[in-house]
């Protein structure tokens, strides 16, 4: 698909910059460039198809829908996947729990979103179909969804409702079940221009952390030789995927900073399990959103929070080393 | 004499919308009080999801993503 582009790359740095391909500068620039216009293309492309499809599937439609339905279980999955399809910003994610349990949805089914929605997004599909091609990108939004689903289902069941804020939990004895939102129909054609708008914001806002990302990855590309990793982290190492996670749970980075560095780490020998578990837990969980979370529950809910979701990571970093 | 209010917990597309509705009124001249709200409980007095938010005059104009100037300055002069 990118073979083009390979090919241009190619040309512009060694024939026009006259770099050599073996030299560690040429290699670095090369997959900079090369990275670079390859991720911001797809990134277009999925942010716009995203944006159609979020387009009729708005947050607060979503909300009222599981407000309304109690499914015998199926809401973890549907919250799941809304948490997917619905465009992530760490600053939404307070108001986002607090809409949802005014309107009387479950913690458990509140959780459910709130866990898959920084894991699969528009910028971490994009650039995960880049790095590792389109089958392991199906792999990471299905595991990515079933263990939002998981861990949600878990964290419902170990009624953790009074460990709310105590003003939240105020909001929870009022909660009111939402009735049906008045629609506004409008052609696709007319929500387009505001389609493309808010695509080109999403790149705009996660720009830099491509560049700085790729950069970074570039240098490594460039710099670090084959299979130096291996020689710390190796692939029967049965602690090298809690450790990794450990690690990456306080760190913050958005989809868009981690995975060049990722896709690094992999190509000198990191088994990808590990490093997409890492990945999980740099964008998952960290510290800015626990302070964030801080606002609505107790140190205790997020302690719980952050731990089942953690395991959830670590038993899929086991399982993405054997798949993949 | 209009209201804008910005809804949002601080983050940085918040602060930008702000930013963008203080230009917005300088702009156009408008007499507008632009106010800020990060307190969470005055926040929830509006019924909101996905921040930032733009309210003018109590109605809620735009939210989940930065409003420009240009935007705003259309939604201050109808």
């Amino acid at each position: 698909m990118f073979d083009w582009l390979q090919q241009l790359t190619d040309w512009l740095i060694f024939s026009v910059l006259h770099l050599s391909p073996g030299s560690r500068v040429g290699g670095a620039l090369n997959f900079f460039v090369y990275d670079t216009i390859k991720i911001l293309i797809l990134l277009f492309m999925i942010t716009l198809m995203m944006g159609v499809v979020n387009s009729y599937f708005p947050v607060e439609k979503i909300r009222n829908f599981l407000s309304r339905n109690r499914l015998f279980g199926l809401e973890y999955l549907l919250a799941s996947v809304f948490g997917a399809i619905t465009p992530f910003c760490s600053c939404s994610s307070v108001p986002l729990f607090i809409g949802f349990v005014k309107g009387g949805i479950p913690l458990g089914v509140t959780f459910a979103f709130l866990i898959t929605s920084p894991l699969v997004n528009e910028v971490a599909l994009a650039m995960f179909i880049g790095m590792f091609g389109l089958k392991a990108t199906v792999i990471y939004a299905t595991s990515g969804i079933l263990l939002g689903m998981v861990g949600g289902f878990i964290l419902g069941k170990l009624k953790l409702e009074k460990y709310l804020s105590p003003w939240v939990q105020g909001m929870l004895a009022k909660a009111v079940r939402e009735g049906d939102l008045e629609q506004s129909h409008q052609t696709l054609g007319k929500r387009l221009p505001l389609i493309f708008r808010e695509a080109t914001g999403i790149i705009k806002s996660v720009f830099w952390y491509i560049i700085i990302g790729i950069g970074i990855g570039a240098l490594m590309h460039g710099f670090i030789p084959t299979g130096f990793f291996e020689r710390y982290i190796s692939k029967d190492n049965p602690f090298a995927v809690p450790v990794a996670v450990a690690l990456g749970v306080p760190m913050y980075s958005n989809a868009a900073g981690v995975l060049p560095i990722i896709q690094v780490f992999v190509e000198k020998g990191i088994p990808i399990g590990t490093a997409i578990a890492f990945m999980m837990a740099v964008v998952g969980l960290s510290i800015p959103e626990a302070t964030l979370l801080k606002k609505v529950m107790t140190w205790r809910l997020i302690g719980v929070f952050f731990g089942i979701v953690a395991v959830c990571i670590i038993i899929s970093g086991y399982l993405f080393n054997i798949i993949l | 004499m209009k209201s804008i209010k910005v809804l949002g917990p601080g983050c940085p597309k918040c602060k930008t919308t702000y930013a963008n509705a203080l230009e917005a009124v300088k702009q156009t001249g408008i007499e507008a009080k632009v106010e800020k709200i990060e307190d969470l409980q005055e926040m929830f007095k509006y019924d909101v999801l996905t921040t930032p938010v733009l309210i003018i005059d109590e109605v809620v104009k735009i939210k989940g993503r930065v409003a420009d100037v240009a935007e705003i300055r259309q939604l201050l002069t109808p």
